[in-house]
């Protein structure tokens, strides 16, 4: 991994994607020739973990820069693309599409908020943190203000942030593993970590970097292959991300057909949804628009906060790099985003439009419940129809479906070959997986940079760094993995979480370090624990205490509670205390100017 | 970096802080103004989508990419202007 790699980075990688369309190929072959469909399934995913594993094992790595920040020479292009898989999670992945198919335009909030706040990335954080030379976001907080509490607060927000959404990933591995490689869902959690760790305990951020370069290479090909395949087979053109309008309109006619909206469902099944709202009809109360920009903010927000996504740039060789390298990393997320709620359409056309064979909806009951698909999504308890009203044929509020499996089931429904269905396990696979690399990492780091390092035992040695650094990362995923098995959330409830955890803990003492130079430690510290604690305590209230909400403002909101009490706090306590000292200052004005030394020098 | 004036520095603030400003005054129009109106919007149509559906599942989404590359464009033209940009 020397100089030499970086410069050949586009033909590896270029060589690594022809690889992979080769390979599927030939698992279309295999198909045609009558291997079965789990055996392609289980060669899918076992090829790409088998992939990622050897990188992370060519990765390996035991220098402290190389290990916590990839040796700050990642190109901004590359950084781009390991960002989006980093960033695109189990939930972009798997649910997202589902959302949108159930939610409407009201789920295109977080379509929205998880764009939007690359903006507030590029102008309010990234390129100043990069200059700042830290290795963790809280090596950040500690250094800018001071003192060990200061460190302490961000390492405990960064760890519950965190923590919430690695869970949510490795549930999302463990789903897709044991449907892919038919073990139960327990055991594939477990086998999920394994993958994860293969790519990270070896290597650090180095290894996590190029992993993530090819499975954001992988889940791109998975995600718009099959939307583009649909498209063609309905005549809706190669790029259907520009011309899905007519489907969209056309989904409004079916919509009046089968009433939706109007019939309700009249029993329910537990965790499946019938299709009550409609695709493209805006809410025009202000309640609504309320909701719709309250959740915006508050994914906006959070994406500026978690430390995952801000330590991608503090591994570019440049200020400069980092900024493209947010540009980048959107433009290659928009890639996906904008699919999403194309492949949503798609999916609810084949099932509402009675003029294609794959509709389900005013067709003989019998007829539907005898489908290949339905049987076998009924029997793992993801389906459910049920004829209400018995008469036989099938209405819009007699077919329930979890919304997560959308995007998995989607390649059924059309009626593409299975090596399209194998393809997007591998790419739900690879996005639960780089997401989780990156948020293991976050934590392992901050706990052993932040917490060992700097506040224990600050004479530890490289070797002995790096090895705590390699043990917390085991614990915090056999941890992980533990609480994942228990099954305790949805997949994207816990994801929403995590945005508002961070948001309200970190986003204003993140901001204003850059942005005021007059903030200091004890306003930092109030802002953190303020912020942090009004919102989880909102949360709880809310959640588990029985309280009305305030404002509509539901759990997957609560950093719309925790944000402005956390600013507040951090100005008034501010203005109350002392002015930080000359020396902070100076940290402040060189954070702003790109040319020079970073503030913490390179070995700190 | 004691070769930068602060005078040179302030300057420069200056023109980040309202490169800044202008940045976010667009996010803000593309990210709340445009989706509070996202029913109205829906009457018209834009290359067959409903307007106000089309901004919140595409049209948005592209401004943000647009306006993130211009942030980076303009923001490295204002550290080569007063001399504190990176050397290549």
């Amino acid at each position: 991994m020397n100089n030499n790699f970086i410069d050949n980075l586009p033909k590896i990688y270029g060589m690594y994607t022809g690889g992979f369309i080769l390979f599927i190929i030939l698992m279309a072959v295999l198909e045609q020739i009558g291997v079965s469909a789990e055996t392609i399934g289980v060669l899918f995913v076992a090829f790409t973990i088998f992939i990622y594993a050897g990188i992370g094992w060519l990765s390996r790595t035991m220098q402290v820069e190389a290990y916590y920040v990839a040796g700050r020479q990642v190109p901004a292009l590359f950084n781009g693309m390991a960002t989006a898989a980093d960033w695109m999670s189990g939930a972009s992945f798997v649910a997202m599409a589902g959302g949108i198919y159930f939610g409407g335009h009201g789920y295109l909030a977080f379509v929205v908020g998880w764009t939007g706040g690359y903006i507030l990335v590029a102008s309010l954080m990234a390129p100043y943190l990069r200059k700042f030379g830290c290795y963790t976001v809280p090596d950040y907080i500690g250094t800018r203000y001071g003192g060990n509490l200061a460190r302490l607060m961000a390492v405990i927000v960064l760890a519950v942030a965190s923590f919430t959404y690695v869970t949510a990933q490795i549930n999302a591995t463990g789903t897709i593993a044991s449907r892919a490689l038919q073990i139960p869902f327990e055991v594939g959690v477990w086998f999920g970590l394994l993958g994860i760790l293969l790519c990270s305990m070896l290597g650090g951020m180095r290894a996590v970097t190029w992993t993530q370069v090819a499975q954001y290479i992988v889940l791109i090909i998975a995600y718009v292959v099959p939307v583009i395949w649909m498209s063609n087979k309905q005549g809706f053109g190669a790029i259907p991300q520009f011309s899905y309008g007519a489907a969209v309109a056309r989904l409004g006619e079916l919509e009046a057909l089968h009433q939706v909206g109007i019939l309700k469902p009249t029993e329910s099944f537990a965790g499946l949804k019938a299709l009550t709202v409609e695709h493209a009809t805006a809410g025009s109360t202000v309640m609504a628009n309320w909701k719709f920009a309250t959740l915006v903010l508050c994914m906006m927000a959070g994406t500026a906060s978690l430390p995952h996504i801000l330590m991608r740039y503090f591994t570019t060789p440049s200020v400069r790099d980092a900024r493209k390298s947010v540009a980048y990393s959107l433009l290659f997320i928009f890639l996906l985003y904008f699919t999403a709620p194309a492949l949503a359409t798609f999916t609810k056309l084949q099932l509402l439009d009675p003029n294609l064979a794959t509709g389900i909806f005013g067709k003989a009951f019998a007829d539907v419940a005898a489908l290949e698909w339905v049987q076998k999504w009924s029997n793992v308890g993801m389906v459910a129809l049920s004829d209400s009203n018995g008469d036989g044929i099938l209405q819009i509020n007699e077919f329930f479906m979890r919304s997560g499996i959308v995007v998995l089931a989607t390649p059924e429904i059309a009626g593409l070959p299975y090596v399209i269905s194998g393809l997007v396990a591998a790419g739900g696979m690879a996005a639960a997986m780089s997401t989780a690399d990156g948020l293991l990492l976050a934590i392992a780091n901050a706990l052993s940079h932040d917490l060992y390092y700097k506040m224990i035992d600050p004479t530890a040695d490289t070797k002995k760094r790096l090895i705590v650094a390699r043990v917390l990362l085991l614990g915090i995923g056999a941890a992980a993995a533990f609480v994942a098995s228990l099954k305790l959330t949805s997949i994207l409830g816990a994801v929403a979480w995590a945005f508002d955890f961070a948001c309200s803990g970190l986003f204003f003492p993140l901001v204003l370090g850059i942005w005021w130079k007059r903030a200091n430690r004890p306003g930092a510290i109030a802002g953190m624990f303020m912020g942090f604690a009004s919102g989880t305590a909102y949360l709880i209230a809310i959640k588990w205490g029985g309280m009305d909400l305030w404002l509509g403002i539901d759990h997957l909101r609560f950093g719309i509670i925790g944000m402005p009490i956390s600013l507040v706090s951090m100005v008034v306590v501010t203005l109350m205390t002392k002015e930080p000292d000359a020396e902070t200052q100076k940290m402040v004005d060189d954070m702003r100017i790109p040319s020079g030394e970073t503030v913490l020098s390179a070995k700190h | 970096m004691s070769d930068i004036s602060p005078e040179v520095r302030a300057a420069h603030w200056a023109k980040t802080r309202s490169l800044t400003i202008t940045v976010l005054l667009l996010w803000f129009f593309f990210a709340f103004v445009v989706h509070w109106f996202a029913s109205d919007l829906n009457a018209f149509t834009f290359i067959g989508f409903p307007v106000g559906f089309y901004m919140a599942a595409q049209g948005s989404l592209a401004a943000f990419v647009i306006i993130i590359f211009y942030l980076a464009y303009a923001q490295n033209k204002i550290d080569e202007e007063f001399g504190v940009a990176e050397d290549e």
